[in-house]
């Protein structure tokens, strides 16, 4: 595999061609996204929201980069762990913490929460809760453009627990067959749940491997390196939109905290040293940082400006969500039908909904 | 005008009609395009419209039908076919999770204008497995809309409004329909389109109402003749077409015109259609029934093979007339 340590991605084209204002973009970004997220967790801890909260503190690197390339019909979805690539696309703090204290203001208007997050408006398609389940649709978000002869591609992330899935082989064979556009993204960060890779995966060399049993192309990356995600991004979705050829990418890369906040196991199938180890060598914002300043786009001050910033951000956005109304009774019933919403002929005849 | 078309060639019309409204419907399934369809309803598409149009899919129905729903999302109008569509437990969460659910979980900023057809009925020796009849079990699925055409009429008018409908629409055929033959008006007299949501009296009477949908619905009319000829008994055949959106109004001005009503269905007594339709009648027409609604269901076990029994499971004339003449 190759490694950031014999090859650097800052030479690479893609990588060379970023303005500072573009790379402290990038970083801000990755900031943006823990500190985001550090917020809901505290939210989280004292009872503001329900149900699950995935979080991607270790992985920022992935959706940044990724999402970083994107040109005007290139299109995004993901699995649970949303919350990076919902910020990526532009998705602004408040509406996406409003969701998960499940107020109207959220981006789903409170009906979502964590796991589904959605701005199709930014071409990001969510946010969903089924491993796997979202692989079938970014390959048919792929083909969509494909049909309407639209020049982009689609970009659809999963976990390393959901390439053991049906639907996803399925989707890979499909990809392969149709020749559609799509990058199925593997974010491995080594766990599907509690359950290592070593102990849920039959696989020689690497994931992304199991690509050459379609004729897929393939591509392992260093997670931690933010120039390397986009550096070979890039070229898969180049591959995309230029030949309408799908890649499978494998990007290594790791969680801090368990499958959700309430994995109560997230320290007993893993080692502190493990988590340790990634904080100290591998954290892709203190790596980039530590970068933008050897090339003088960043100072230490300036760095530590961005955290503020961020960080206050955030914590406007849990006092924005906190202030929000929740949704009313009456909205429990809209946005089942597009037809009922939108009061169509169609909606009038007949009945729709059965409540006693 | 009308002319006498199979259900078969009725349903391939209006497929045929969609797809030159409408540049964004695009057909696929397995054997639907080059094979033309293992039960030949797409005969021909595929010649007259070309593989973007209607193409062949592997069997990986999760797969497909995931790309539907994907593609629906920016636009597109795939109209996918099940073989059977006792295929869909390979592709429940797609068909539940994600085509039902994904408008709401976004707060209505998706929408999911798919169709997906194909046959779901018993009653040709295929066992359990290829004999299934989910439409009360999609029913169930806020999100979702089913209909179930008994007549070429019908499965014309319905795979239209289908198509044009904004929500995942399920359409529910039946292989022992395929060959019957029936009026459809001639498309030179104009659009011929049934709405999703509106049943249809196929026999007036005032007597019994016998509520019923899809192939159901031929077998209540053979025995209404029967209980008219035989014993008096003017019934009253309802044919549901819809199961969601479902013309509860229908319905209740039936059953409040008879004051008696039988419920003939397909499903298995559990939570089939005739159970919710059953609850709507006792929760808001209580007050016109002279006496307890009754149900002729499938006899409840998974469909049996047996060619020489299989009948006997399923509702059939002889099951309605006893049914009724037991309430009469």
């Amino acid at each position: 595999m190759p490694s950031a340590t014999t090859l650097d991605f800052a030479t690479a084209a893609i990588n060379q061609s970023l303005t500072t204002a573009e790379k402290i973009g990038l970083f801000s970004l990755m900031v943006r996204i823990r500190r985001f997220e550090q917020t809901a967790l505290k939210h989280y801890n004292g009872g503001k929201m329900g149900g699950f909260l995935h979080l991607y503190i270790g992985q920022e690197a992935v959706a940044a980069g990724t999402i970083s390339l994107r040109g005007p019909d290139d299109h995004f979805i993901t699995a649970y762990r949303d919350h990076g690539h919902a910020l990526a696309v532009g998705m602004g703090m408040d509406e996406c913490m409003a969701e998960m204290f499940g107020k109207q203001s959220g981006c789903s208007k409170g009906k979502g929460g964590s796991m589904h997050f959605f701005a199709p408006d930014k071409n990001f398609w969510g946010g969903h809760g089924i491993v796997a389940g979202q692989t079938p649709l970014g390959l048919g978000l792929a083909f969509g453009l494909k049909y309407l002869g639209r020049p982009g591609c689609c970009l659809c992330y999963l976990g390393d627990g959901a390439v053991n899935q049906g639907a996803f082989h399925e989707s890979l064979n499909l990809s392969g067959l149709f020749e559609i556009p799509v990058v199925f993204v593997i974010e491995n960060n080594g766990y599907s749940m509690g359950t290592s890779q070593q102990r849920s995966s039959a696989y020689a060399g690497c994931l992304a491997q199991r690509a050459d049993a379609y004729g897929i192309a393939w591509d392992v990356i260093d997670g931690s390196d933010i120039y390397e995600v986009r550096a070979k991004t890039q070229i898969a979705m180049e591959r995309a939109r230029n030949e309408s050829k799908p890649t499978l990418l494998e990007i290594d890369t790791y969680r801090y905290y368990g499958h959700s906040v309430a994995d109560a196991n997230a320290k007993k199938y893993r080692t502190p040293e493990e988590i340790e180890n990634y904080k100290q060598n591998h954290d892709p914002i203190i790596l980039y940082r530590r970068r933008l300043i050897t090339e003088g786009v960043l100072t230490d001050e300036s760095a530590d400006a961005i955290n503020t910033a961020a960080a206050a951000e955030a914590a406007a956005s849990a006092i924005f969500a906190e202030q929000s109304p929740p949704p009313t009774i009456a909205d429990i019933s809209t946005d089942v039908y597009w037809e009922t919403d939108h009061n169509t002929p169609a909606s009038r005849i007949g009945r729709h909904f059965f409540n006693s | 005008m009308s002319r006498i078309l199979t259900y078969r060639e009725a349903l391939r019309e209006g497929l045929d009609e969609e797809l030159a409204r409408d540049p964004n419907v695009v057909l696929f399934g397995e054997e639907v395009a080059q094979y033309n369809g293992a039960y030949k309803i797409t005969e021909g598409l595929w010649k007259k419209w070309g593989s973007k149009r209607i193409f062949d899919t592997p069997i990986s129905e999760a797969g497909f039908i995931g790309m539907g729903i994907g593609a629906s999302m920016l636009g597109v109008r795939p109209v996918m076919e099940l073989m059977f569509w006792s295929f869909h437990s390979v592709a429940f969460d797609q068909l539940v999770s994600n085509a039902a659910c994904v408008r709401y979980m976004s707060g209505g900023l998706c929408n999911c204008p798919i169709v997906i057809r194909g046959p779901a009925n018993g009653g040709t020796g295929v066992g359990a497995t290829h004999s299934h009849v989910p439409e009360a079990l999609f029913a169930a699925f806020p999100g979702l809309k089913v209909c179930t055409p008994a007549t070429p009429a019908d499965a014309k008018g319905l795979i239209k409004s289908a198509i044009r409908d904004n929500d995942p629409v399920y359409v529910m055929e039946n292989t022992l329909l395929y060959g019957t033959s029936g009026e459809v008006a001639d498309p030179a007299a104009g659009d011929h389109v049934v709405p999703l949501g509106q049943a249809a009296i196929k026999r007036p009477g005032t007597d019994l109402s016998l509520i019923a949908h899809g192939r159901s619905v031929l077998h209540c009319l053979a025995a209404a003749e029967t209980l008219q000829a035989e014993h008096g008994i003017n019934c009253e055949v309802l044919d549901l077409r819809s199961i969601r959106p479902l013309d509860a109004d229908a319905i209740l001005t039936s059953v409040r015109k008879t004051h008696r009503a039988v419920l003939v269905d397909e499903s298995k007594p559990f939570g089939g259609v005739s159970a919710m339709v059953g609850m709507l009648i006792q929760e808001e027409a209580f007050d016109s029934l002279d006496g307890p609604v009754q149900r002729v269901c499938s006899i409840d076990a998974p469909a049996i093979y047996s060619p020489h029994i299989e009948h006997e499971q399923l509702p059939n004339p002889r099951r309605i007339i006893k049914k009724v003449l037991n309430l009469a």
